[in-house]
């Protein structure tokens, strides 16, 4: 069927206009805009099934473009500009009809009587498209460069204007107290201490407010509050998310955040280190950190996981992240088909995608959850353990160099020890048997070699005719080999093999057949592993001549150490006589129930040495051949490595090899102490394929290579493969339209509790139409031409008057603008999640105020990570300082992040966060009332109240009301704190049990020159105080 | 004392932000402000589905999670062919191309069924002999559904499958939609309870928090969960010191200050906060009331096969059922013991022998009490396990697995769907995680198509993009 056939039938069917459409032609603007007006009714109701994804679109139709609208020469629209009796759509729209009426009863949709008259007049003012605001390029629509100051008055005569067509005013500045707070909180997340409230209030300097504003842009703390929302934004966390959720470093990109902030680093500049600091030419340690973004997201070590699977969810979120974080697009709706709202492809996808395909990473951790290997990494050591590095290297070169010297004293001492080293004399069989008939061969060097027929168990017996006399102790070494499984020595699959019992018999003649007695088994490794059942605790090789030959679950093994020789000696509990005609059989029985563990390789010897005689005695095997050459005989190259092993088992040098090992121990527990975090390393790029309905397991998609979305660019040429640099490029390129907008966007949030456009994570289709779209292009215009400055941006935006307003609603302003989406008044809102403790501990006066480093761990309850595993684990919390730090220090665990920071809505960071939610739950007052921190902040604060409060309880009261809200109190307010208080003193006093334990919770030390009762009692009042709305909000 | 019209605007407010216009107006026509004895008032989160789509058969779910991925071919798929064929190799016909987990690589041989089966009840219903309690007492209740398939093969992501309807972290839990949709019944408890026991048999796998997050809705929708140990629910105890009535003082004080500030800032969202602290000190007495199990007489304790208070997952049955009295919406017991790669006939036997007694005594104290009528049990797993050997346990497995329901509107002593006759496919009547979604959306009251929540541009449900099915043969 053509496209222009599809009207045809339909222009036969009768038309009806719905009578509501009269009614509500009322309070419609004068012009209709498309964008603001016409835009989200159809993308809401129509796009699903006339939008961009064409597996989705009906009967060939789109009312997302001026074409599908209105049409192309020879071909109607659904619109006839001017003329909606005329217009297919509108006719769908207002049909009775249920075959025709649109939007389909089944989709769940349905216009509002408003959407039709809103279309209908649209129509009758000839339909004008535009293309969507946020794809549109940012036009400045204020002349010349700004500098802050006309900046900021350019964004309050916005706002005026918009408020005066509302029939609205702002509200008058608010006082001194409450925008100190409001700065102070916005700004670093921290209350202004009473000092600061008072010189500030009582600055009467003309530019008082603006030397505050700089004071606050100066402070370490503001790039600790501005990374807070980033580090949402790009998913930071401490540990992996999958499966077991193990800890992974990264701490330093945290750091990194915090310091780009206070350096104020260009934003442009920050974006491209962090998409692709490991491409940049020249590349800095901390570019190289900054890189780690690409490896925030979630990893599985989860056995039975698939490495392709988890490869496509790994570069799946990446593009997710990326286009949330800087372009604010939901790209990641297009993963399995066409996006339904926005003009982006499933191929833009995939070709996003591509631009990660680089990054090294393996789709199963295997075997970190054990080692913690999750990938390239650095280590970040700051200047002071750089300083002890080097220091403790050098020293550990000095005693090497100590230990690496002969001496005519060693040379004297290695003489002596030559003579008493035991002599091995290898044991040539004359018949080896295997009783399950596996074949045994002799090899040169006497060993024997297992092969063919591998047997659940077996027993080797080996006859020696003649042996030498007076033998004192047999040695058994087990040889690795090429042809065993893991090299052996064993034969079970994982190259492990178990000895359940080694016998030696003595022939000689016919009168005597006897059993050796073996004594004082020793090995140079024994298992440690799966050894539960095992009575022995380990895989011993005593268990080897403990006369137990069934080893359903013991015997000696080495499965830790496979591949390698191992040796085990026996002595003999007396002197074997041996000698000519006589006979030995040594037989090893290997028994174990789990099938296969037999011996691959092996070799015996004896020895007629004294004993005692001991397997780590035996010197490796080329320092045995070594000794097995007269003295006079070796060449230098030997008589050094003979030289240099005896140093290194020499009694004279045994202090300095224990301050050697003591030098290497300090030098790993530094190295331990110094955080690493992991970076992206760049290799040959995979093949990204387009996933069809984004299966993983489909390989028939078309192979891409990296490019921008189609609609956000022009087709671009290039010679070479585009990398993550060109990514970052092109997202901070001037002429991107989403990546300033988004950005200013969500600093508008940060400074009035909402947005310009409201939903910070999607400014596609389905977003909002902006409250003040010329505001929000200037801000991005003047935030592109200030070099991308971020400081500028805030400071532009703090000194307006709008930002000033009190935030003071009257019941009229609330009916009027219930979501203060006109602005004439500030934001009041609750703290986020972090500062609502930052606040108490800053307030009682416990908190450390540090930048940077590992992650804290603050009390937590127990047993809160009883259902983690592999490995399982309990929270250790901290002491000292690090109970007292700010809450983005807080160990992010992804999967039980704390549940306080819970209780406040801060999100897991398993995925891109860009607006939190802010409830308000009894969960939250749990917290606030019974939390141990919170306990522990009150107890440290009615001390600092007695000890700095004056000595009358009013003024004390004062004191911990200006520390906590920065205001004195009312008198009816005092009234009730005295009544609590006189009540807790009086009871406490009859309890001094019960104060004394209110005065223990926390780690903080009791003071003891304070009169407990009194303290108690003060803890009750500053227990209230804490948990004041005014304390935790922001207004 | 709050006016009733304070802490009703106080709400819309703060819920009305968060929630959109759709949640506003709810809300208005809502009536969920109870006088309390206090005095003062504390707002119930009414819903924003009231009335709901249509007369519910269930008022609220207990969900019986069988972590790890129980083996349905030792519990309740029989699959007497595959005991023919033990030792030998699947089919490749079967195998190909097929999505598997641990076994990737390996020689996949049949591997029989571990466990005899018996008709049991007057349904006679086909059950492993490793569940005479069930068997016994609930076979007739039960409507059993062999044909489940899921899209995810480990642990982690198939639990977020199974909870959320995505793979994806991020998205609600199931009970969170509905406490978000139906509201809250609880005066003073959590509408959204989670419990988790431990078992002594399978790979204790890890169950994160994620699996009853609230995701995009607001934290107030978010699974409580409730410990075996210290604080049953975390801060809900007082600080050392600081007795019940001390705790009064303070949050007296604290309702006292918050109300004089909001004598000049008329602040909806003080008023909320006022009803939130009220609402946390009766959660202070409420909870500890719900644990203390002793008063139970002790035919119930006998029917349990518990005296409560050890964490074991009888215990949480009997805890459940306490819940259930209390009008929590939705609480789900998970136990985690049923990842069993290795001695699958040992393990499965003691695992079932854990949970069974548990589930039969809910079940019949339920009943006796008139409530399974209005109460969905469900059991279930995030996946099966193989047909194929593993050693002597079996793999993961997503193509065909067991779920069964019984109460709220599900037909008694029914079964339905079936795998092949490896146990590996499901090939009759197929039922996807999103089916059991939409089925228990639609006893509760809920057309899952018209239940979403607008996140990040896309009209988001708890039962996708691609559609759901309500499957309406397993309707009473």
């Amino acid at each position: 069927m053509c496209a222009s056939s599809k009207w045809m039938l339909v222009a036969l069917m009768a038309l009806a206009i719905c009578p509501a459409v009269q009614a509500a032609d009322v309070g419609l603007p004068d012009v209709v805009e498309f964008n603001r007006d016409i835009r989200p009714i159809l993308s809401d109701n129509c796009f699903f099934c006339h939008g961009p994804d064409k597996n989705k679109r009906k009967a060939d139709l789109r009312l997302d473009t001026a074409e599908g609208l209105s049409g192309k020469p020879g071909e109607p629209g659904a619109v006839v500009p001017g003329k909606p009796a005329d217009s297919e759509l509108f006719r769908r729209i207002t049909s009775t009809d249920p075959e025709q009426k649109m939007p389909p009863a089944e989709s769940g949709k349905s216009l509002t009587p408003r959407d039709i008259a809103l279309l209908k007049k649209w129509i009758e003012q000839d339909a004008k498209f535009e293309g969507h605001w946020a794809f549109l390029p940012i036009k400045r629509p204020t002349k010349s460069r700004d500098s802050v100051f006309q900046s900021a008055t350019q964004i309050d005569s916005f706002i005026r204007e918009s408020l005066a067509n509302q029939k609205l005013v702002s509200s008058p500045a608010a006082d001194r107290i409450t925008l100190i707070r409001r700065l102070s909180f916005d700004l670093i997340g921290l209350p202004p201490s009473p000092d600061e409230v008072a010189t500030f209030v009582n600055d009467s300097s003309s530019n008082a407010y603006e030397k505050l504003v700089d004071r606050l842009l100066k402070s370490p703390h503001y790039g600790e509050r501005q990374a807070m929302w980033w580090l949402d934004l790009v998913r930071y966390a401490d540990t992996v998310g999958y499966h077991g959720d193990q800890d992974m470093s990264v701490s330093p990109f945290r750091q990194y955040v915090i310091d780009s902030f206070n350096a104020n680093k260009r934003f442009d500049q920050f974006t491209v280190e962090q998409l692709a600091g490991d491409l940049l030419p020249n590349g800095t340690r901390d570019q190289k950190i900054a890189s780690g973004y690409n490896r925030l997201g979630m990893m599985s070590a989860e056995g039975g996981v698939q490495d392709k699977e988890y490869l496509a969810k790994y570069i799946a979120e990446r593009v997710r992240n990326a286009s949330g974080t800087w372009l604010g697009i939901t790209l990641g709706c297009a993963e399995c088909h066409d996006h339904k709202f926005d003009p982006l492809t499933t191929r833009d996808f995939y070709r996003f995608e591509a631009f990660f395909a680089d990054i090294q990473e393996r789709g199963l951790y295997s075997g970190a959850n054990a080692d913690g290997n999750w990938g390239p990494f650095v280590k970040v050591p700051n200047a002071e353990q750089e300083a002890a590095l080097a220091k403790i290297d050098q020293q550990i070169v000095e005693t090497k160099k100590i230990l690496d010297t002969t001496t005519p004293e060693l040379a004297a001492a290695q003489a002596t020890w030559e003579k008493s080293q035991i002599v091995w004399t290898l044991l040539k069989p004359d018949s080896i048997t295997s009783t399950e008939g596996v074949t045994l061969t002799a090899k040169e060097d006497s060993s024997i070699l297992a092969s063919g027929k591998n047997p659940a168990t077996d027993t080797y017996s080996l006859v020696v005719k003649n042996p030498p006399a007076n033998i004192t102790a047999f040695r058994l070494e087990v040889l690795p080999d090429d042809s065993l499984p893991k090299k052996g020595p064993g034969r079970a699959g994982n190259g492990n093999f178990v000895l359940s019992e080694f016998t030696v018999k003595q022939v000689i003649g016919d009168t005597i057949d006897e059993a050796v007695p073996l004594q004082n088994a020793t090995a140079t490794y024994e298992q440690t592993g799966f050894a539960d059942a095992n009575p022995y605790k380990k895989w011993a090789i005593a268990a080897a001549i403990d006369g137990d030959a069934k080893g359903k679950t013991w015997g000696w093994a080495v499965m830790e150490k496979v591949g390698q020789p191992h040796i085990a000696v026996f002595e003999t509990a007396k002197d074997v006589a041996g000698g000519e005609g006589s006979t030995l059989v040594i037989s090893m029985l290997q028994n174990l129930d789990n099938p296969q563990h037999t011996i691959g390789r092996f070799r015996l010897s004896i020895a007629t040495s004294p004993r005692p005689i001991r397997a780590d005695q035996a010197p490796p095997p080329n320092i045995a051949a070594l000794l097995a050459i007269a003295a006079d005989q070796r060449n230098d190259s030997q008589k050094n490595e003979l030289a240099a092993h005896f140093r290194s088992i020499a009694p004279t040098l045994d202090a300095f090899r224990k301050q050697l090992a003591d030098q290497e121990k300090s030098r790993r527990d530094l190295d331990a102490s110094i955080p690493s975090t992991l970076i992206t390393a760049s290799v040959q790029p995979r093949m990204v394929r387009v996933l069809k309905r984004g299966n993983w397991m489909d390989d028939s998609g078309e192979e891409v290579t990296p490019g921008f979305p189609a609609i956000l660019s022009q087709p671009l040429e290039s010679p070479t493969r585009l990398n993550r640099v060109d990514l970052a490029k092109w997202i901070v390129s001037n002429d991107n339209p989403l990546t300033a907008r988004v950005f200013v966007n969500r600093v508008w949030k940060l400074l009035f509790g909402a947005g310009l456009s409201r939903k910070l994570d999607d400014l596609g289709a389905q977003g909002e139409w902006p409250s003040h779209p010329l505001l929000l292009d200037h801000l991005a215009a003047s935030f592109i031409e200030s070099g991308w400055d971020v400081k500028q941006l805030i400071k532009s935006i703090v000194m307006s008057q709008t930002y000033r307003q009190s935030s003071f609603v009257s019941r009229e302003l609330r009916e009027a603008d219930p979501y203060n989406r006109w602005l004439a008044r500030q934001g009041r809102f609750r703290l986020d999640a972090e500062l609502v403790r930052d606040n108490a501990l800053s307030i009682s006066g416990l908190l450390v105020t540090k930048l940077g480093g590992k992650s804290a761990k603050p009390y937590q309850p127990p047993g809160y990570f009883a259902y983690l595993n592999f490995p399982t684990r309990e929270w250790q919390n901290d002491s000292g300082e690090n109970l007292y730090r700010r809450g983005l220090y807080t160990h992010w665990q992804r999967q039980y992040l704390h549940p306080s920071l819970l209780a406040f809505d801060a999100p897991n960071r398993e995925e891109c966060t860009a607006d939190r939610a802010r409830s308000n739950t009894p969960l939250q007052s749990l917290v606030l009332l019974n939390d141990p921190s919170y306990v522990e902040a009150a107890r440290a604060f009615a001390e600092l109240i007695l000890r700095n409060g004056g000595s009358a309880p009013r003024d004390r009261l004062n004191f911990a009301f200006r520390r906590a809200v920065s205001r004195d109190m009312k008198p009816a307010e005092a009234e009730v704190l005295e009544r609590l208080l006189q009540t807790h003193l009086d009871e406490y006093k009859l309890d001094a049990n019960a104060a004394n334990e209110l005065l223990t919770v926390g780690a903080k030390p009791t003071p003891t020159d304070l009169d407990k009762s009194e303290l108690a009692a003060w803890t009750s009042v500053a227990r209230t105080i804490l948990n004041l709305h005014e304390t935790i909000t922001r207004n | 004392m709050l006016p009733t019209s304070v802490a009703r605007r106080a709400f819309l407010k703060t819920t009305g932000v968060s929630l959109g216009s759709m949640a506003l107006s709810s809300l208005l026509t809502g009536d969920g402000l109870a006088a309390e004895p206090s005095g003062r008032q504390v707002p119930k989160w009414a819903g924003v589905l009231n009335p709901p789509h249509f007369a519910p058969k269930a008022k609220r779910v207990i969900w019986l999670y069988m972590a790890g991925g129980m083996t349905h071919i030792d519990t309740f798929d029989n699959k007497p062919k595959l005991a023919e064929l033990h030792g030998q190799p699947m089919p490749e016909s079967i195998t190909k191309g097929q999505q598997i987990a641990q076994l990737q690589g390996q020689k996949l041989n049949c591997f029989a069924p571990q466990h005899p089966f018996k008709q049991w009840g007057q349904s006679g219903q086909s059950l492993a002999e490793i569940w005479p309690h069930l068997g016994e007492k609930c076979a007739d209740d039960m409507c059993i559904v062999r044909s489940l398939s899921t899209d995810a093969i480990n642990h982690d992501p198939a639990h977020t499958f199974m909870n959320t309807g995505t793979m994806t972290p991020g998205r609600p839990a199931m009970g969170s939609w509905l406490l978000y949709g139906l509201g809250a019944e609880a005066e003073s408890l959590p509408g959204f309870v989670v419990m988790v026991s431990t078992g002594k048999f399978g790979q204790k796998q890890p169950i994160a928090a994620r699996q009853w997050h609230s995701g995009f809705l607001p934290g107030q929708f978010q699974g409580v969960e409730f410990r075996g140990t210290g604080d049953p629910v975390l801060y809900v105890g007082n600080p050392k010191g600081v007795t019940l009535k001390r705790q009064r003082d303070v949050v007296d004080a604290v309702q006292s200050l918050n109300g004089i500030a909001n004598e000049s800032l008329d602040d909806p969202e003080i008023a909320t906060r006022v009803s939130q602290y009220e609402l946390a000190f009766r959660m202070q007495s409420s909870v500890p009331e719900l644990m203390d199990v002793k008063n139970e007489p002790q035919h119930i304790f006998d029917l349990y096969g518990t005296k409560g208070g050890d964490g074991s997952f009888a215990s949480n049955c009997l805890l459940a059922r306490r819940l259930a009295e209390r009008g929590t919406r939705f609480i789900q017991l998970y136990h985690r013991d049923w990842d069993h790669h290795g001695a699958v006939k040992d393990h499965s036997a003691g695992t079932a022998k854990e949970v069974d007694q548990g589930i039969a005594a809910l079940i019949t104290d339920l009943k006796q009490r008139d409530m399974l009528k209005d109460t969905i049990i469900v059991f279930g797993s995030e996946f099966g396990r193989t047909p194929m050997a593993q050693g002597n346990g079996r793999d993961h497995h997503l193509a065909g697995f067991t779920m069964w329901f019984a109460g709220g509107g599900f037909k008694p002593g029914f079964h339905y769907g079936a795998t092949d006759e490896f146990g590996y496919h499901a090939v009759e009547n197929r039922v996807s995680v999103h089916d059991v979604h939409a089925t228990l959306l639609y006893l509760l009251g809920i057309d899952h198509s018209r239940f979403s929540v607008k996140f990040q541009g896309l009209d988001s449900r708890l039962t996708g993009v691609e559609g759901a099915r309500v499957v309406k043969e397993l309707l009473a």
